[in-house]
This record gives C-alpha cells, structure tokens and sequence, in this order.
C-alpha cells in the first residue's frame, strides 16, 4: 500500500470531541427540487466517533441528503442538527428562515466534507489547499498552519507532494490532499460523497485506506459509497436510501447476511 | 466566430488586415506614381515621413495620451466590469437590478453620445465642470477626465459580459468546496473563483485593449489631444488628408502591434503557470492576422487555462 498514514488525528491535534453524544440529528428531511420530491422524509442520528455509510442506487438522494447536512442545499422540511445546532435556519416565531451566511459559514467550519470529484482548487499548491481555510477562516498564524498542513500531508503519504498542484497529482493523490484539506479545519463530522467512485480501481485503495484509519481514530463520519468492503471493516451502521427514504438500516453483517427489504437485495446483488 | 464572449466588430475584421495592408502599399505606390507623371493631385510625401519618422512634440504627446488613457480607461472598465458582473449575479436584488441598469444603458447609447453628454452635457448644466485636477505635480485636463471617465464606464459594461462569462466557466464544485470549508461568498469569489476567472478573462481582455487604443480616437470630439486629435489637426493645417491620416493609420497599428506581441507574451506566461495545462494562447501571427478557421481552437481559449 502507497499510503501507511498513522495519527492522522495527531497531525491536528487529537480528535476533536464533539461536546454531546449525538453529532447528527435528522428528523423528517424533506427536499424538493422544483417539482421533484428528492427527500421524502429522512431522519437519522449519529452518535459521536460513529462511521454510517450509505448505499443506494443511483438517483435515490444520497448525495442530496449529506450536502443538506452542511446547508449545500436548502430543505423545505424537517430538521437537521449537527452539534446540536440546527443547520442552515434560526426558528423564528415557530417558522424556519434561512440563517445568516456567517452563521452558515460559521457551522460548515465543522463540518469537513469530501467530493466525488476531489475539488481541489487548482491554482494553489497541495499545501496551500490545505492551510488555505484554516489561515483565512480560522485566522491561524501562518507557520503554524504550514507546520500542521506539512504534518497531514506526511500522514496521507504526500510530504513529498507539498509544492506540487493539482493537475499534477494522481486522482488518488488529489483525494488524499482533499481530505487532508478537510482535517485542517479539525472538523467534529466528516462527510464522504463516493470518494472513491471517480477513481482508477488501482486508486481506490490508498483513499479507503486513509479513511479506514481515520475511522479507526475516532471520527465521526457519514460516507456515501458502495465499497462494502471499507463498510465491513469499519461501518458501525449501513444505511440504505431508495427513492428519497431510508429504507433499511443495520449492521454490515445485516446487509451482507439477511437483508430484508427487496429492493436492498436487488441492490446489494449488483454491486457485491 | 471571434471570441465567443463578445464578438467585436475588429475580431470579425482581423482576417481582412493583410488584405488591408496590401491595399495602403498599393496606394502609396499609386500615389508615388501619380507624383512622378506630375499629373494628378499633389501629395506631399514628407508630411507623412517626418509624421512617422521625425514625430514632433505634439505627435509624441498625442501618443502619450492615447496609451495612458487607454490603461487608465481600460484599468476603470476591468473594475467597473468586475462589481458589475457580481452585481449581476448577486442575491440581493437591488444589486442585480443596478448592475443591469449600468449593463442596459452604456451598452444601449452610443459612446459618441456618452462622451459629449459627460463632458459638454454635464458642464452647461452645471451639475459637474471637469475642473483641472492635480496628480502629482501633473495638471490633468478637465476633457481628459471626461474622455477616460466615459471610456472607462462604457468599457465597464461590456466587461461585465467577460468577467461574467468568466465566473461562469468556472466549476461551480470550487465555490461549494470553498464553502464546505466555512469560507463566505466573499472569501470564495476573492479567494478561489476570480483568481481562476482571471485566467479565463486574459484572453478577452487583450482583445479589449486592443479596441480601446484605437476608441481613444473618439476623444476628437472634446478636443483631448490625443494621437487622432492631432493628426486631424494637422491635415487640416495642411490640408493633406491623405498624408496625414495615412501617418494617423501608421501609428495605431505600431501601437495595436506592439501590443498584440505583449499579449501574446503574457498569455505564455500564463500557460506556464498554469499547472498542467499546455493550451496557450494564439501566437502573435494569429493575433496580427487573425485566427485559425478552427471555432473549437478559440471556444478552448476561453474555457482552457483551468
Ligand atoms: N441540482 C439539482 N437540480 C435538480 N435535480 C437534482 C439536482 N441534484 C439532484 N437532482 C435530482 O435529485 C435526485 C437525487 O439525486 P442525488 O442526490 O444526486 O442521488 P444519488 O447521490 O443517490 O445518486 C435525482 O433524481 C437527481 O436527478
Ligand atoms: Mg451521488
């Protein structure tokens, strides 16, 4: 394996600890674009240093959902709460309205979120990806984000790859550096959008290394992805979501022994 | 066919510049001739020479004039053209709806009736006088002011379009990557989309100079002595129009020259930096003389660098 990344959370300090037991709490999500109903009522909640991972077929609002747990997408019903803190609205009068865009920015600080398609801004260095937000957002001293930027890279098997950009880096590589770009926010929730899916196969490991460890240390952690594999070794919960609901939910043993719903089966046949 | 952001009436006519420049040769020569036979009508070729050759002060001032309001005025388009564009694209709505007012009246006027209206306009209604102002020890001219203001402004709305087409060409998974880092609009626009537009608005914006160098001519109409205002003046002194503006034509095209060969080095450069990507910009040949034929070549200069 390219990548042994050992303490990743070291490299920022320890885990962050989220105050409360439950990092997560989603209740009756509802989102609609335009006509077409996309979340027709999700709820869940995820304890503190949990991994869920989600499954479902394509279309069926994966990716929908986790962008509404960091206010990527407005929702027009329900509740999410991360930290304890209700996302992206204030309750006014019994009536949500959208929160002012510090307040928003403010909860996305820590909330780390990884794309299908890595986003990395191609005009800055690895290393200026990383220490980017933590200098402009979180007003750290320069050398000492440089020194945790240089630790991360280091611990996602890329110190050698500070200087170089983007376009210059392997897709494996790129999602690498997206994650450690997430982590320099010492963010308390990391969220995963089949990060492995616009991989090379031979890529896909050193990724699902580097979030595996990441699990192991203790971070909380919702990650969309069909690699049951990862989601045996690590997930403490599958959730599987068809047509805007979760429609099953258990132990990756469960998902991969007895799955009761239909539509679970038909799905988990065609990717196992 | 020409930049698909704006399409500018010498993009269209780039092609046709060999042709051009065939036909002014032919037409010195034909003049020559006609002097020789000692029939047709008299030219006065040294008027065009020592234009050309021995330029006088005010020639050179004209010059002077005509290259730093093109930058000043270029320099006011570029900025006004950037808080335009955001205007456009803004949430709030009131700024949406200033920044198409802006867009919809200089684009909808003619620039001639926008540099006469800001200065004379202005002036007999005594709501602004363009008094002389005073920059480092340079008295600046209250026509000159005028003149850069208007061209700045007018070059402001068609900018927008640029800078607009530019934020727009840029994956909208930056701004949410920036904004997943609890990065505000601000933050990431400043810090993440524009600077990545920017590669994207160069090649534009080359071209846009290159029209401003020649629209400083326009200034004629309020008597700012810049190059054109000069030569006009002069072949009416002299009354040798054909000397004179063909001298006038002479040196806009060395100062669209010299800066079509800048462009074509700065967009090198800029191919350099940009990490991965080989596109670079059409050398100064295609520049002087036109594009290739190939749409797709030109399309890839304004989406590419990224
Ligand atoms: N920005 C959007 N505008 C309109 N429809 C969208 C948008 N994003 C997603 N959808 C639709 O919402 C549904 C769920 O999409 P998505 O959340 O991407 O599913 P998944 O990630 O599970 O594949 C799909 O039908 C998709 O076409
Ligand atoms: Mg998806």
């Amino acid at each position: 394996m390219a990548a042994q990344p050992h303490d990743l959370l070291a490299a920022i300090g320890g885990v962050p600890v989220p105050p409360g037991d439950v990092v997560v709490e989603a209740t009756d999500v509802h989102k609609w674009f335009g006509r077409l109903h996309v979340l027709k009522g999700v709820s869940m909640t995820i304890k503190r240093q949990e991994v869920v991972v989600v499954i479902g077929a394509s279309g069926s609002g994966k990716t929908t959902f986790i962008r509404c747990v960091n206010h990527l997408e407005k929702i027009q019903q329900g509740r999410i709460f991360v930290n304890g803190h209700l996302i992206g609205y204030r309750e006014t009068g019994g009536r949500l309205v959208e929160d002012r865009e510090s307040n928003i920015a403010r909860q996305r600080q820590e909330i780390g979120m990884v794309f299908q398609r890595f986003n990395l801004f191609p005009h800055m260095t690895a290393l200026e990806n990383i220490i980017e937000a933590p200098i402009r957002v979180r007003k750290i001293p320069q050398d000492q984000a440089i020194e945790t930027g240089k630790a991360l890279l280091a611990r996602v098997g890329l110190a050698a790859k500070a200087e170089t950009y983007p376009a210059q880096l392997s897709g494996g590589q790129q999602q690498r550096v997206a994650i450690a770009r997430a982590l320099a926010m010492k963010p308390i929730l990391m969220l995963f959008d089949e990060p492995t899916s616009a991989l090379d196969p031979e890529m896909i490991g050193e990724v699902l290394e580097v979030m595996k460890e990441l699990a192991r240390e203790g971070m909380t952690m919702i990650v969309v992805t069909h690699e049951m594999g990862f989601a045996r070794e690590v997930a403490d919960r599958v959730l599987m979501m068809d047509d805007g609901l979760i429609i099953e939910e258990g132990t990756p043993e469960h998902f991969f022994q007895n799955p009761t719903h239909e539509r679970t089966k038909a799905f988990l046949s065609k990717i196992l | 066919m020409a930049s698909p952001l704006r399409p500018s009436l010498s993009d269209r006519l780039r092609p046709a510049v060999v042709p051009a420049g065939a036909a002014i040769v032919a037409v010195v020569l034909a003049g020559c001739g006609s002097n020789a036979a000692g029939g047709g009508p008299h030219l006065n070729w040294n008027y065009f020479f020592d234009s050309v050759f021995h330029p006088d002060g005010q020639i050179r001032f004209g010059l002077w004039l005509t290259v730093s309001i093109a930058i000043t005025s270029q320099l006011i388009g570029v900025i006004l053209g950037t808080f335009a564009a955001l205007g456009k694209m803004a949430k709030f709505r009131p700024f949406r709806i200033m920044a198409n007012i802006y867009i919809w009246f200089f684009r909808g006027t003619p620039l001639v009736v926008q540099i006469v209206f800001f200065y004379f306009g202005l002036s007999v209604a005594r709501i602004y006088g363009w008094p002389e102002i005073n920059i480092l020890g340079f008295g600046i001219d209250g026509a000159i002011q005028a003149g850069i203001f208007a061209l700045g402004v007018n070059e402001g709305a068609y900018f927008a379009e640029i800078v607009r087409a530019g934020i727009l060409s840029i994956d909208p998974g930056q701004m949410e990557a920036a904004k997943s880092l609890g990065m505000t609009y601000a933050q990431s626009m400043r810090r993440i989309v524009l600077p990545q537009a920017a590669r994207v608005i160069v090649p534009p914006l080359g071209n846009e100079f290159n029209n401003m160098l020649k629209t400083t001519s326009l200034l004629v109409l309020i008597s700012v002595p810049e190059l054109y205002t000069v030569f006009n003046r002069k072949q009416g002194n002299y009354f040798a129009p054909f000397e004179f503006y063909l001298a006038a034509a002479v040196w806009f095209l060395l100062l669209t020259t010299i800066w079509s060969f800048i462009q074509a080095w700065i967009e090198r450069r800029l191919a350099k930096g940009t990490a991965g990507s080989a596109t670079s910009g059409p050398g100064w040949r295609d520049r002087l003389f036109g594009r290739g034929q190939n749409p797709a070549e030109e399309v890839g200069l304004v989406s590419g660098g990224r």
